[in-house]
This record gives structure tokens, C-alpha cells and sequence, in this order.
């Protein structure tokens, strides 16, 4: 016995979205104590971190490809599909930084050099601040569709995308301090080693970077 | 000729109308009735068990109390009778070959999951036999067209009407920043307005072929007052509703949408009041297009259709719901899942009044058309997460279908029952 009427209601998009950004999340979380072994120079449980990232990133594809297939062109959504689409890769891209610098440092064992280490932790600690509140901001997603994209939830997720418009700034900042002090002991390192620290602050803040793209195609799906 | 025919045939005839009246009375409960209901049991305003009792209730109710309007049209709108004086057997056969393919076409579509019309079928099967069996001349057309434009307005009014309904609660509801209290304090006007349109279009169209007449004054206070009452007891109820915290952390309109689930159960008392309304007369208005000919021996009188007729049918599918009509209610409402309360309710408002409105008239509108009309109309004020416009398209489609295969059937049963007595 099947009937047209259930099937008239597509799968909805809202919770796949939201486990994929929350499995993307798990995996930039993972930095922290990732860097905290590679800094302690521990890498038994770098290497075991690392696999964590390499799992959840994978399930993050799968994920990412559910929604995909469940998101054909006849379906009639409230938002853009494109729009979601463009969310869900935007989300993705957070899980394949934390994949790329992780495998980047273990790859050639990086050493971060002892006169950043404490700083270069709050600057991972801060990137994993923007992810979390990227996802923040997609656990409202289905509040938002319950209210129409308007309204009281429209502000108070506008409220959580500027929060992390803030927390990306907090990283640039960061960013150009940790640059000043490499550059200072520049002399000092291998110059290889000091190109790919400069690569693994990039890889690094790009985690932000793209926490507040999430936000702000979030935004965009808002002013629809 | 005619008239002894009848004498020796009557109770045959009788008895058989009655068997496929019920027959098809009981296709309509057991997979019709369940997508009316299956809206209520997917958004878990109801249980299975609740949708079949208010179904049952309300279904009953709805094809006695309103239900004779769209009968008189089956039985007696669509073919023009006064040709047939001379040989009423004609109008019997082809009434009950007419039931008959209409059932048949039920059961095999509802078997293959065919997005058909219960209407659309005894309609296409009633215009068969009367082309084929009184020449082409005997179809009111003029009634037929109006029948089949109204297929055409029915989902659009209820469409329409949803999507007002819903962008109304979305404004003075969920879009504000105290939701909870907004919607305990703005349901119960809803309510007000679901019962007071049924009442009141029942007293003035519905009511007068039971017998029972009211003037406009008394019809609006009675209207008000069920419309109050219906109020007040669904304020107790969600007065009674708690706040659940944890719930609420993870979906911060649990509540509201519990408070909206009050408020379903009295549009789906509506829906299953309007489905009976107007989907039971596709059963008996043939059967009673039968009876008055038996009985009278003589065709295109005037005598209303009897109670007990309207009776008939109502037990019927109360019978299919008993029967069949509970497993696809559960299967189909577990499959509806993403459409809450606050959007099911305006669906099924929407359609309700629309169909309600519809069986005032005398129109035979299809209800699976109207709903998916009215879900379209929330979908369309954005209120659904997903809709597949791919099956929408095929549910409107069918009708292109389902008439030629009722006219089609009812043709052919209606040589067999030609051969077999006359």
C-alpha cells in the first residue's frame, strides 16, 4: 500500500544539513588537541588525532552526498536550492581544512617553534570557536524554516553570524601577530619550515574563513 | 413494458444497489478517508486510534447532515432524466454498472497507490453509461462543465485560502518573539473561525434535506455559538499545555507546535465532517437514484433523498475505516512527518472549507485535490520544508485518466448487467 500524499512531502533538507555541519564541527574540533600533541611533540597521539579527522571528514562527504541526492531539481523548497547547496560546501570545506593542515604538520612532522606555541594554541582554539558557532548558527536552521526565514529567529540568527563575523576578525588579528613573530625569528629556522608554518597559519584560519562563509550564506538565505 | 419490468426486478435491483453502494462506501473509508485524516496522524496532533474515532463521528455526520446537496447532483444532475419516462431500467442499469466501476476502479487503484479521485470516477462512470446507454444528448453537459471547472477551482480557492491562513500565524504567530504566548492567545480564534464556518455553511446549504429549515438569524447565532463553544473548550486544553524544556532546547517551538496540535484535532473533525460531506455522496447518490426509481416506478421525480440512504453510506465507510482504512491511516501519516501542526491545520482548514462549501452547492469536488491544493498553498507561503513537484503534477494529471477508465468500466458493466436482465 503506498499513497500519493506522503510522497508528495520530499525528505527535508534541515536535518542532514544540520548533522553535516555538526560532523564538519567534530572534525575542526579535533584540531585542538591535534596541535596540543604536535606541540608537545607527542605524535603517537597526533597520528591517532589525525585519524579521528581523516573518519569524520569522510563521514561529512558521505553526508554531504545524502543531502545531494535528496535535494533533486523538482523539488519546491522555501529557499534556493542553489542556496543550500552552496551552504552544504561551504560546511564541507571547514571538515577538509582541518583534514589538509593536520595531514599537512604530521606529513613532514612540523615543529611549531617554542616562542609561538602559546599563542599559535589560542589562534587554533579561536578557529575552532568560529566552526562552533557556525554550527550555532545551522542549529537554527530548522527553527528557521518553522518561522519562514522572518521574524524574531531571522535577528537572533543575524545576532549569531555577526557574533561570528567577530570571532573571525579575533583570528585575523591573530594571524598577523603570529606572522610578526615568525618573521621575527625568521633567522633563526629553517627556511623550508618557515614557508610551511606560514602555510599551516593559512590552512589554519581558513577553518574561520569558511565558518563565516556558512554564516553568511546563512544571511543570504535570510534576505530571500 | 417498463413498468413490469420493474415489479419483477425491483428487489433484485434494490439489493444490488445497496451491495455496491456499499461496496463503494466502503473503497472510500478504507483509502480515501486515510488521506484526509493522514495529515492529522503524520503531524501527531492525533493517534491512529483518535483519527479513526473523529473520522468515523465526523464522517457520519458530515454525509447525514450535509451530505444531500452533492447526492442530488450525482443522482439526478448529471443525466438529464425526463428522456428516459419510457424506459426507467436504462437510468438503473446504468446507475448501478456506473457504482459498480467506479468501486472496481477504486480497489485496483488503491492497490497500485494511483492517485485517483473517487469523484472523478463515479462522475467519468456515470457520463459512460449515459453516452453509451442514452445517447449523447442525455448529459447535461452544461452541469458536467460545470463540475469539471469546479476540479479546476477547488485546489486553487483552498490553495489559496491556505496560503492566507498560513501567512496569518506565520505574522501574528511564529514570527514574533513571544510565539507561545501569541499562539495560546490567538488559537483559540482559530477554532472559532474553523467551527463557525462549518456550522454555518452546513445550516444554509446542508441542513434542509434532513428536513430541517433556520433563518439567516438563527443560522449565524447558532454558527457563533458552536464556533465560541469550540473555542472555549480548546482554550482549556492548551491552557493545559506545559512547557517542555528539554524539548524545547532542541526545537525552540515545541510548545507552540503542541498548542497548534490542539488545534489540529478541531480541523480535523472539519475535514472529516467536509469528506463525508461530499465524498459519500459518490456512493449513494447513485443508489439513491436507483431507489427513487423503484420505488416510484417513474423517473425525475422530485422527492429528496431519504435518510437512510445518507445512512447507508456513512456506515459504509465507517465500516472500510474499521476494516482497511486504520492500516493506510498508519502508514500514510508515518510517512508524513515533516508537515507540523501549525501547517497542517491550515491545510486542512483551508481544504475543509473549501470541500464544506463545495458540497453546499451540490458540486462533487474531489478532497485529495483540494488538500494537495491547500498543502501547495502552505508551500507556497514557504511553510514546507520540501515539496515533490513531480507526484503534485502526477496527482493532478490522473483525472485525465481516471475519467475515461470510469466512463470506460461503466460502460462495459453496463452491457454485462443489460445482458444479464433485460
Amino acid at each position: 500500500m503506498t499513497s500519493y500524499l506522503s510522497k508528495i512531502f520530499g525528505t527535508s533538507p534541515v536535518d542532514p544539513i544540520q548533522e553535516h555541519m555538526d560532523t564538519c564541527f567534530q572534525a575542526a574540533k579535533k584540531l585542538t588537541p591535534f596541535f596540543k600533541a604536535v606541540v608537545d611533540d607527542d605524535w603517537e597521539t597526533a597520528i591517532a588525532v589525525r585519524a579521528e579527522i581523516v573518519e569524520l571528514e569522510s563521514r561529512a562527504d558521505d553526508l554531504k552526498s545524502q543531502v545531494r541526492s535528496n535535494l533533486p531539481k523538482n523539488l519546491f523548497l522555501p529557499v534556493p536550492r542553489e542556496d543550500l547547496l552552496e551552504l552544504l560546501s561551504y560546511q564541507d570545506k571547514i571538515a577538509n581544512r582541518a583534514k589538509e593542515v593536520s595531514g599537512l604538520v604530521l606529513g613532514r612532522k612540523m615543529k611549531i617553534p617554542p616562542e609561538i606555541k602559546v599563542d599559535f594554541l589560542a589562534y587554533v582554539s579561536r578557529n575552532v570557536d568560529a566552526a562552533k558557532k557556525a554550527r550555532k548558527s545551522i542549529r537554527e536552521l530548522d527553527e528557521l524554516f518553522e518561522t519562514g526565514f522572518r521574524g524574531a529567529e531571522a535577528k537572533l540568527v543575524e545576532s549569531i553570524v555577526a557574533e561570528l563575523d567577530q570571532i573571525e576578525n579575533d583570528t585575523d588579528d591573530m594571524q598577523a601577530k603570529l606572522r610578526a613573530r615568525i618573521f621575527a625569528i625568521e633567522d633563526e629556522l629553517k627556511p623550508v619550515d618557515v614557508m610551511f608554518l606560514y602555510r599551516i597559519l593559512e590552512l589554519t584560519g581558513d577553518v574561520a574563513d569558511r565558518a563565516e562563509s556558512v554564516g553568511h550564506r546563512l544571511e543570504l538565505i535570510l534576505s530571500h | 413494458m417498463a413498468f413490469e419490468f420493474l415489479m419483477t426486478n425491483g428487489g433484485y435491483y434494490l439489493a444490488l444497489a445497496a451491495l455496491f453502494g456499499i461496496f463503494m462506501a466502503w473503497g472510500i473509508g478504507a483509502n480515501d478517508v486515510a488521506n484526509a485524516m493522514a495529515t492529522s496522524v503524520g503531524s501527531k496532533a492525533l493517534t491512529v486510534r483518535q483519527a479513526i474515532m473523529v473520522a468515523a463521528v465526523f464522517e457520519f455526520a458530515g454525509a447525514v447532515l450535509a451530505g444531500g446537496a452533492v447526492t442530488s447532483t450525482i443522482r439526478k444532475g448529471i443525466v438529464d432524466s425526463s428522456l428516459l419516462v419510457d424506459k426507467p431500467e436504462v437510468l438503473v442499469l446504468g446507475m448501478l454498472a456506473a457504482l459498480l466501476a467506479a468501486g472496481c476502479w477504486l480497489l485496483l487503484a488503491s492497490r497500485n497507490g494511483w492517485p485517483v479521485s473517487t469523484t472523478h470516477s463515479i462522475v467519468g462512470a456515470i457520463v459512460g453509461f449515459a453516452v453509451v446507454g442514452m445517447g449523447i444528448e442525455s448529459v447535461k453537459w452544461d452541469k458536467v462543465l460545470t463540475i469539471v471547472a469546479s476540479w479546476v477551482a477547488s485546489p486553487l480557492t483552498a490553495g489559496i485560502i491556505a496560503f492566507l491562513i498560513y501567512n496569518s500565524v506565520q505574522w501574528l504567530i511564529l514570527s514574533r518573539e513571544d510565539p507561545l504566548e501569541r499562539a495560546r492567545r490567538y488559537v483559540p480564534f482559530y477554532m472559532f473561525a474553523a467551527a463557525f464556518v462549518m456550522t454555518l455553511v452546513t445550516l444554509f446549504k446542508g441542513l434542509s434535506h434532513v428536513g430541517i429549515h433556520v433563518t439567516t438569524v438563527e443560522a449565524y447565532l447558532l454558527a457563533t455559538f458552536f464556533g465560541v463553544l469550540i473555542a472555549l473548550i480548546g482554550k482549556y486544553f492548551i491552557s493545559r499545555i506545559k512547557v517542555d524544556k528539554k524539548a524545547e532546547k532542541k526545537f525552540h517551538y515545541y510548545t507552540v507546535e503542541k498548542v497548534f496540535g490542539i488545534l489540529m484535532v478541531v480541523t480535523a473533525c472539519g475535514m472529516a465532517f467536509a469528506h463525508g460531506s461530499n465524498d459519500v455522496a459518490n456512493a449513494v447518490g447513485p443508489v439513491a437514484a436507483v431507489i427513487s426509481v423503484v420505488q416510484t416506478n417513474a423517473v425525475g421525480q422530485s422527492a429528496g433523498v431519504s435518510i437512510w440512504v445518507l445512512l447507508m453510506g456513512g456506515i459504509g465507510i465507517v465500516i472500510g475505516l474499521a476494516t482497511y482504512g486504520r492500516h493506510v491511516i498508519a502508514t500514510v501519516g508515518s510517512k508524513i512527518t515533516h508537515l507540523t501542526p501549525s501547517r497542517g491545520f491550515a491545510a486542512e482548514l483551508a481544504a475543509a472549507t473549501t470541500i464544506v462549501f463545495a458540497s453546499g452547492t451540490g458540486m462533487p469536488i474531489s478532497t485529495t485535490h483540494t488538500l494537495v491544493g491547500a498543502v501547495l498553498g502552505v508551500g507556497m507561503a514557504r511553510g514546507i520544508s520540501a515539496i515533490n513537484m513531480d507526484v503534485v503534477g502526477r496527482v493532478f494529471l490522473s483525472w485525465v485518466v481516471t475519467i475515461p477508465a470510469g466512463a470506460g468500466l461503466a460502460i462495459l458493466f453496463f452491457y454485462i448487467l443489460k445482458a444479464i436482465f433485460m
